[in-house]
């Protein structure tokens, strides 16, 4: 027999059936027993009432990425004594696992990331809800003017859904953003104006255009403006 | 056609017994009493004019009719960059240094036919100012271990007979005729040899983790994906011994089961890349590499795999990922990439300097191996000294040398008498070691309880005059650059940091900037997806635990105490000292200084553009910086 919760609060007994992989594991002192192969992320959800893990590149219909971190929780592989930061969205259930979604240290990273996301999209109501919960208030940094977390979402459900890569994370680092092939804002005949990634972009950055195909966030940094920096730092000795 | 097949099956070597009788015939065609010229061929001596010199030995032999007599080699990188271009005349092993074309006709007279010493282009010890004929004698070489390095001076890196002469691909043929993988693993183990690449991870545990790993295809990988900046050891050792390489992935592709090996090696290094590939073709020629090798029935091949400058891609996800055309960025590794890595197969990754360590364990044993070395690192550790040193190099010791002996021993101390201030070791992802930590013995745990790290082994030396919160934040920017922008706290943190770092540097900084300094490290450690990002506050952390001081005057007192801030330093002419030599007043790119000869100089501060110009050329120090 094995105790299986359905929400918090209620567990029910069920029979040990056979050629069902299940693990059991230890979510923020509850113990829970869900199917092996999933993430933790995946068994949280599952469970009503167990663990907070927000999460915001994650969509059950993608593969997971790890990208935004905000899932970030403690985990303890020898029963509880030495922990270790991952993020929930790709770390493996296993049995024996001790979980813990909402310490203290896990609050204050989430709280950093959270300032660090609102400081590049002060304006997105999904990062200001998060900052709201995790008590951001002011960003410490200069403020930027964006739409874009950079989940990449939108990618993944055009290239794993519908099968297109009719667009693409490009470039590095700060500098990174979403595009068409070769670089372009304009989409190509590779989009087929199915509307995905504007369905799954979790800040809407991404509207639908009046050609029925979606209008790119553009990363507010043109070369342009990258090289006149270069340049201005550049020392010419006349 | 059919010549061509029966050359090359003339050349393959059929089994160990084979490969010995190749050997002596090599050796046996050899005269050890001929004299060899070895040039080091490295990119340090050929950015020096080392081809130039080649080519004017060819000449000078040519014209002398010596070919019989003098044999000429262009070897890998010898180590001593600072001096180059490097001759060393075998056998004595006779040493010049800064050699020009010029020099070799008398090279070619004096040493080789007269058998007489060229005093002019020996190197002389500074601190005794004695001059040194023999290469062991040389204080820099003195104090190395050069169980990997010592090769590189002895051969040919594009004739695979030389490395076979000095006794090369044995360790293959003893692992092929007489040892199970599994026997591999354990003398790997037994060794206590660590990943070289940075980690320091037990490389017997990776290669036993992939050995057990259930997969009917598996992979081998070279990391040759070197980017820290000032490192170039993996460069010289790709460059210089690219058969070594080889030997030790083949032997670690013999114990874990792989058939297909790849070499990801940065396109910024040509001369390596075309080393490697020709390493390769001459292997499999042999019967070395390929099918059936050394006739046992194994088969293993090894492809080049060019990387396109990513510094992330030195890191093991992002470098399967960019092996496998996709765009180089990590993932997670809650799975080993030992069970699960390229194109999900097991796959074995070790550092160029891991895989040249595996063959002279397998021929000299675990034992001798572990016995070089501190408790918990075993062997020597190849380190790249640069930076305000004299003797700047590739520098091979055993691990538990301090860092007083490497810096002042090897390296010839600090130039221009200016003091030490601090060694910056592990590249972008490690720290800096200030003064008081010198005596601090040189292994993988003892670095990392300082806060920096071994690394890859980039060791750059810092004097006094170079600002510490300005080191910080060139490694800061230097991540920034190379950070794949995937999560959210290596992209926008590191951002932030060199912000925040600049504001500093252009005396913009409030007290509480250090405090956020504090917290975007602890973001980055705790929430950052890979190494890049859980290590790239390491420069600002550990610069903020020895040198906090620094950070103050920059934010308190606007001051940059190394004078290296451009917006916190002021220069101004001492009327008292001035003498009127006009030297300044030449220098100057802007003209912002003005004055006759013999008159007292004055520096406009309105024109100035600190670039310092004045303050190098004065003889009177009548240019203040402050």
């Amino acid at each position: 027999m094995a105790k299986v919760w359905i929400d918090g609060e209620t567990s029910i007994e069920v029979e040990d059936a056979d050629g069902v992989n299940a693990v059991s594991l230890t979510v923020d002192d509850k113990e829970i027993i869900v199917s092996a192969g999933q993430t933790i992320l995946e068994a949280v959800q599952r469970v009503n009432g167990i663990g907070n893990i927000p999460a915001l590149c994650n969509h059950p219909a993608v593969k997971p990425y790890g990208a935004c971190r905000i899932c970030t929780v403690e985990v303890s592989e020898d029963g509880g004594s030495k922990f270790k930061f991952v993020a929930a969205c790709l770390y493996p259930v296993k049995e024996g696992l001790v979980v813990k979604t909402n310490t203290e240290k896990i609050r204050t990273l989430r709280k950093g990331i959270i300032e660090l996301m609102l400081a590049r999209c002060p304006n997105v109501k999904r990062i200001q809800e998060l900052a709201d919960e995790y008590g951001v208030e002011e960003p410490r940094f200069v403020l930027g003017d964006q739409d874009c977390i950079l989940c990449g979402l939108c990618v993944r459900a055009c290239q794993e859904i519908i099968g297109k890569s009719a667009i693409s994370l490009v470039n590095r680092g700060i500098y990174r953003e979403v595009a068409a092939p070769f670089y372009a804002y304009e989409l190509t005949e590779e989009c087929i104006g199915c509307g995905d990634c504007a369905f799954v972009c979790p800040t809407g950055a991404i509207e639908m255009g009046d050609d029925g195909k979606p209008i790119l966030p553009k990363v507010k940094i043109p070369y342009a403006e990258i090289e006149a920096l270069m340049k201005k730092e550049a020392v010419t000795p006349s | 056609m059919v010549e061509q097949v029966r050359k090359l099956l003339e050349k393959r070597v059929e089994s160990a017994a084979e490969l010995e009788k190749l050997r002596q015939s090599i050796l046996d065609k050899k005269d050890s009493s001929r004299t060899c010229v070895s040039v080091c061929g490295g990119t340090a001596c050929r950015a020096a004019g080392a081809e130039a010199v080649v080519d004017a030995f060819v000449d000078e032999i040519e014209r002398r009719e010596l070919q019989i007599q003098v044999e000429l080699k262009e070897t890998g990188c010898h180590g001593f960059c600072e001096r180059g271009p490097l001759v060393v005349i075998q056998p004595k092993k006779i040493f010049y240094q800064q050699v020009k074309p010029e020099d070799v006709p008398e090279i070619i007279a004096e040493t080789v036919l007269g058998g007489k010493v060229v005093e002019r282009l020996l190197y002389v010890d500074p601190s005794t100012q004695e001059k040194v004929i023999y290469e062991p004698d040389v204080p820099f070489y003195k104090k190395q271990t050069r169980t990997i390095f010592g090769a590189n001076g002895e051969i040919d890196p594009t004739n695979i007979e030389d490395y076979i002469a000095s006794g090369g691909y044995s360790a293959l043929s003893k692992v092929l005729t007489g040892m199970k993988p599994q026997e591999i693993i354990d003398e790997v183990k037994k060794s206590g040899l660590r990943g070289r690449g940075g980690g320091g991870f037990p490389t017997g545990r990776k290669w036993q983790s992939c050995r057990d790993a259930e997969a009917d295809i598996k992979y081998v990988i070279c990391n040759a994906d070197e980017g820290d900046p000032g490192a170039y050891q993996d460069r010289a050792i790709l460059e210089g011994n690219p058969h070594s390489i080889l030997e030790g992935m083949i032997i670690g592709a013999y114990a874990i089961g792989s058939h297909q090996g790849y070499i990801y090696v940065r396109n910024e290094y040509p001369l390596a890349v075309r080393h490697a590939r020709i390493a390769i073709e001459q292997a499999m020629d042999y019967g070395l590499l390929g099918e059936n090798i050394l006739g046992s029935g194994f088969d293993f091949k090894v492809m080049i795999n060019k990387g396109g400058g990513a510094f992330v891609c030195g890191e093991s996800s992002a470098l399967m990922a960019s092996l496998e055309g996709k765009i180089g960025e990590p993932k997670a590794k809650y799975v080993h990439m030992s069970e699960k890595g390229l194109w999900d197969s097991p796959s074995l990754l070790n550092n160029v300097k891991t895989w040249a360590n595996v063959p002279l364990i397998i021929n000299k044993g675990a034992d001798w191996f572990s016995k070089i070395g501190t408790a918990g690192s075993k062997g020597t550790m190849i380190f790249s000294l640069v930076g305000n040193i004299n003797n700047t190099g590739l520098v091979e010791v055993p691990m538990g040398i301090t860092l007083r002996e490497m810096i002042f021993d090897i390296g010839g101390g600090i130039p221009n008498g200016k003091k030490f201030k601090a060694v910056q070791t592990g590249g972008p992802s490690g720290g800096c070691i200030p003064e008081q930590f010198l005596d601090t013995q040189v292994d993988f745990d003892e670095l990392t309880k300082l806060g920096s790290m071994m690394g890859s082994g980039g060791m750059i030396v810092i004097d006094e005059d170079t600002c510490m919160v300005d080191v910080a934040k060139y490694f800061v920017e230097f991540l920034k650059g190379e950070s794949c922008g995937k999560c959210t706290p290596c992209r926008e943190g590191i951002n932030r940091m060199s912000e925040i770092l600049n504001g500093i540097t252009h005396g913009k900084g409030k007290q509480e900037d250090l405090d956020t300094l504090e917290d975007l490290a602890g973001i980055l450690s705790a929430g950052a997806l890979c190494a890049l990002g859980q290590t790239a506050a390491n420069p600002v952390l550990s610069t903020l635990r020895y040198f906090r001081d620094e950070y103050l005057a920059h934010i308190e007192q606007k001051k940059c105490p190394a004078g290296v801030c451009r917006e916190l330093i002021q220069y101004s002419i001492d009327p008292e000292t001035c003498e009127g030599c006009l030297r300044c007043l030449r220098a100057c790119p802007t003209g912002a200084i003005t004055g006759g000869k013999r008159e007292v100089h004055t520096l406009n501060q309105g024109l100035c553009i600190k670039c310092g110009a004045c303050y190098d050329v004065c003889k009177f120090n009548a240019v203040i910086r402050q």
